[in-house]
């Protein structure tokens, strides 16, 4: 019993302990937090809020989108930007056929050997082989943008928080600093070579604007390329590189919650059933 | 009587006549579900280990073969397994089309196991038919076995200048797979 | 040990008779969690837990096994074989998210378990070494998920890593070395991403081990139950099956819709996108959070930012977040009231109300966050709160609260009345 009484004791004192370091790490804090100024976040936006047609639960790919999109990707972004984990072979999921995929594989240059050599050389791309990367290397790739490495944008749309309209607001974004925004904070004007874009977390990006005129691309099925095209596309397009089963996956998940849907109905009244003779009040 | 769950307890061993109790339905159709949801997550687990997608899409392969001299053989890679491909000197076509083919245990004319106008041209996998080895015969100095082709030194099965198995437990004869000459030059199996 | 009337397993069949004498391993199921296991008939869905966390346990090993086959645990590779799994396996990607988001579900049931054990006193005599061997299991749960969020080596990946291990380079002249000796380098590459990858996969298999003592020692006194007072007689009970399978087969239903509602619709809301870029050692993301099921531990460890006499901030931090998960250890001789349901303790009830719980929301809401006014100094004050309830309150109000009346037993409070009370000693058990 006493020796009870001294693990409590002990267990007091050290969570006296625990407690006062703790707030004693509050007061210094909270005085700190009054006499000093916390250093102020720059104002940047959230992403602006786009309809896709694979938003929601029963979501479904726009492939005339996502062809347009690649064609962006294709002809504006891929002059900087890798996409190594999507093979040629992965566009035939976009709507393209066996020898469309084969003549856009065959008409990129990807990394070989030369067979009588054995020299590094580049041949042309079959279905298998995966987009190349514009730099043969980071250090070429910094080397070429002002030490700025061009991000991979496989995944491009997963790693930023709520990526698809984060992809498409920042490529729509590029404007002049205000001069509210410059006269609150000085700071937040562009230096050389960066570029104000609200949506970007410092505001400063190092991306030049990649799309600037409308009808930069032209679109196979007609559609006006505007600026807001181009980037809602191409988000899309990115969306669909991050997670080319992502309407699989939507598709998939409903069979399989109806049925436990289904299932569970029949284990509550299963349960209830079992249960029923034992809620008898007593007489 | 207070003692109700002594009551369901016993309640619970009492089976009447036909040995099924109504309410034994429900309980049933719920352990069924369960049963069916068990068994549709058996079909993913299953199937994750069948080839992947990059695996299936790896399937064709080109070789150049104009640098083959008759009576040598170059060894490609077809499905990540060697392929030999092999140009055969006059002799060795008129050894193989002099063979009886009802006198062999996989029958196979030279020419059904080569292409028209490249009946030269030997393609065969370089798996053995019995369990899976490397035959020898398509390198320089390889021995070729009794009957001038391939031999595979595992389990001894010998096979001739068309690739047809002659002697050895092998059941049949290198395969060939699908290809095509896409150039005078140059075939594309797969 | 089990009540005496416990019914005995009588096998029928001749294969089940075959089995019971050679290898009685049906006898031990029917024991276990069949027929022959009798338990309180008043358990509440807050019992539903214990039987959930062990169904995912399985669920993690088995996709667990699966993912193991198609990942290589090597830095060059680590991260495009993950993409791999999610692009080209079969059912890959439905596999990394019912692992990554069953991590997540293992660690919602297992905390629900575990207030449960707190609100209810579960971990009192005679229970002591099922507590403690729970304590166990979380704390090698956590052990393994965070090796696990380390494989995909993602950013988030790497920076934890190394940030957790940087941890051990807060005690005082050992530190550094252990640290390197535990990534073997340093800084995590190769060789750390190696040996997470091995105890991963080993230590599952080690919790599952450690659950089966702790299932063995919950059959010594049986379980607990929400009034807390023990079994008395046969009516108090009910076997465990039908019963409990039938409520625990509910539980489950709902437990997978909810489950498969997040692999399916939303599964990367529980993660960081950061992790979706490859790492890098040279550039640390702007925000670095563990999972979110480390997030109270992770704001007790960021709550101490100014050293204390001869204490370093950063080794007083460390302390303090091993200390929160270790003094549990010690509950079940902190706590000394005779009366283990928190519905018949009006005091600690109200402790355990507004005091942790509201101290547990604040910990994971301001773990998650970035370390920032105001939420650095609520997270200093709710880890002030969490060491005094647990080492401090708990001591104090379990030995001058007055505990309310509790019925004289289960069968009583179930049906209102117990043939077998005797007038006026429905409040002597508490005494």
């Amino acid at each position: 019993m006493t020796k009870l009484l001294s693990i409590r004791l002990v267990a007091i004192l050290v969570g006296l302990g625990f407690a006062v370091v703790a707030l004693y790490s509050f007061v210094v804090g909270a005085y700190a937090a009054i006499t000093e100024e916390a250093p102020a976040h720059l104002p940047y936006e959230e992403p602006r809020d786009i309809a896709y047609s694979f938003d929601g639960p029963f979501g479904k790919w726009d492939v005339q989108q996502l062809q347009r999109g690649f064609k962006v990707y294709n002809e504006v972004c891929s002059a900087c930007h890798s996409l190594k984990f999507v093979a040629f072979r992965d566009l035939e999921q976009i709507g393209y056929d066996e020898g469309q995929v084969k003549a856009f594989a065959a008409s990129k240059q990807v990394p070989g050997i030369d067979p009588n050599t054995g020299e590094a050389t580049t041949r042309p791309g079959l279905p298998t082989d995966y987009f190349p990367s514009p730099y043969p290397n980071n250090v070429a790739a910094a080397a070429a943008n002002n030490n700025a490495i061009p991000p991979d944008l496989s995944l491009m749309t997963k790693a930023r928080h709520d990526g698809t309209n984060y992809v498409a607001s920042l490529l729509m974004g590029y404007q002049e600093p205000s001069a509210e925004l410059l006269a609150e904070h000085p700071e937040a004007a562009p230096a050389p070579g960066l570029h104000h874009n609200p949506y970007f977390p410092n505001l400063n990006l190092a991306m030049a604007p990649p799309l600037t005129t409308a009808g930069q691309v032209t679109f196979d099925d007609g559609t006006e390329a505007t600026i807001e095209q181009m980037a809602t596309d191409v988000a899309a397009f990115l969306t669909w590189t991050a997670e080319p089963t992502l309407v699989k996956r939507k598709q998939t998940g409903w069979p399989v919650l109806i049925f436990l849907l289904f299932a569970t109905v029949l284990a509550y009244f299963s349960k209830k059933q079992i249960w029923a003779a034992t809620k008898r009040k007593a007489a | 009587m207070a003692d109700t769950a002594a009551t369901a307890t016993s309640e619970t061993a009492v089976v009447t006549d036909d040995g099924i109790r109504r309410r034994d339905f429900l309980d049933i159709a719920a352990v069924s579900a369960a049963g069916i949801g068990g068994l549709a997550v058996v079909y993913p687990l299953i199937s994750q280990m069948a080839p992947s997608k990059d695996v299936l899409a790896a399937s064709s392969t080109e070789v150049d073969v104009s640098a083959i001299e008759p009576g040598q053989a170059i060894k490609a890679v077809f499905r990540k397994q060697p392929l030999f491909v092999r140009r055969l000197t006059g002799a060795e076509i008129q050894a193989a089309n002099a063979v009886d083919t009802s006198s062999l245990r996989d029958p196979q004319t030279l020419e059904e196991r080569t292409k028209e106008g490249h009946e030269d041209m030997l393609v065969t996998m370089g798996v053995c038919t019995h369990l899976g080895c490397v035959p020898l015969g398509a390198a320089e100095g390889e021995v070729k076995g009794e009957y001038g082709g391939y031999f595979c030194p595992c389990h001894g099965s010998h096979y001739d200048t068309a690739g047809r198995i002659r002697k050895g437990p092998a059941p049949a004869n290198l395969e060939v797979p699908e290809y095509e000459f896409t150039s005078d030059t140059v075939i594309q199996v797969g | 040990m089990s009540f005496p009337w416990a019914k005995e397993y009588t096998p029928t069949n001749p294969v089940m008779r075959f089995f019971d004498e050679k290898l009685p391993l049906p006898r031990l199921v029917y024991n276990a969690v069949g027929a022959g296991y009798p338990v309180p008939r008043n358990l509440s869905y807050f019992w539903n837990f214990g039987v959930l966390a062990g169904f995912f346990l399985v669920l993690q090993i088995v996709t667990g096994v699966v993912l193991a086959m198609h990942y290589a645990a090597n830095a060059q590779v680590a991260f495009a074989t993950t993409e791999h799994i999610m692009r080209d396996v079969n059912w890959g990607w439905m596999m990394r998210y019912a692992h990554a988001n069953g991590a997540s579900f293992f660690f919602i049931v297992v905390y629900l378990h575990i207030f449960r054990g707190f609100f209810y006193s579960s971990y009192k005599a005679p229970r002591e070494m099922i507590w403690l061997l729970g304590v166990v299991i979380f704390l090698l749960m956590m052990a393994t998920a965070f090796m696990g969020y380390v494989l995909p080596w993602g950013q988030m990946s790497f920076w934890g890593a190394k940030v957790i291990t940087g941890l051990f380079g807060a005690i005082p002249l050992v530190g550094e070395p252990i640290q390197v000796w535990l990534l073997g380098g340093f800084a995590p590459d190769n060789a750390a991403l190696n040996r997470f990858f091995s105890l991963h996969f080993l230590l599952p298999f080690v919790i599952a081990g450690v659950v089966i003592l702790h299932i063995w020692a919950l059959h010594i006194p049986g379980s607990s139950n929400p009034t807390g007072v023990e079994v008395k007689q046969e009516s108090d009970t009910l076997p465990f099956h039908p019963y409990y399978t039938a409520k625990d087969g509910f539980g489950l239903g709902v437990a997978l819709i909810l489950y498969f509602a997040l692999v399916f619709f939303l599964p990367n809301t529980l993660g960081h996108p950061d992790n979706y870029i490859e790492a890098n050692p040279l550039s640390t993301p702007a925000h670095i959070v563990p999972e979110w099921y480390f997030w109270p531990f992770y704001a007790i460890l960021r709550a101490f930012t100014v050293d204390f006499l001869f204490i370093p901030a950063k080794l007083m931090g460390v302390i303090a977040m091993f200390g929160s998960i270790l003094i549990w250890f010690f509950l079940p001789w902190l706590d000394k009231s005779p009366v283990r349901s928190g519905h018949y303790r009006p005091m600690f009830r109200k402790f355990f109300w507004f005091g942790l719980i509201p101290a547990m929301a604040v910990l994971f809401y301001c773990g998650g966050a970035p370390a920032e006014e105001p939420f650095v100094m609520l997270s200093q004050i709710a880890t002030a709160y969490y060491f005094l309830h647990f080492l401090v309150i708990i001591p104090i109000v379990s030995q001058i609260e007055k505990p309310e009346p509790l019925p004289y037993s289960i069968t009583e409070a179930v049906l209102g009345s117990d043939d077998k009370a005797v007038l006026g000693k429905n409040a002597k058990t508490a005494a």
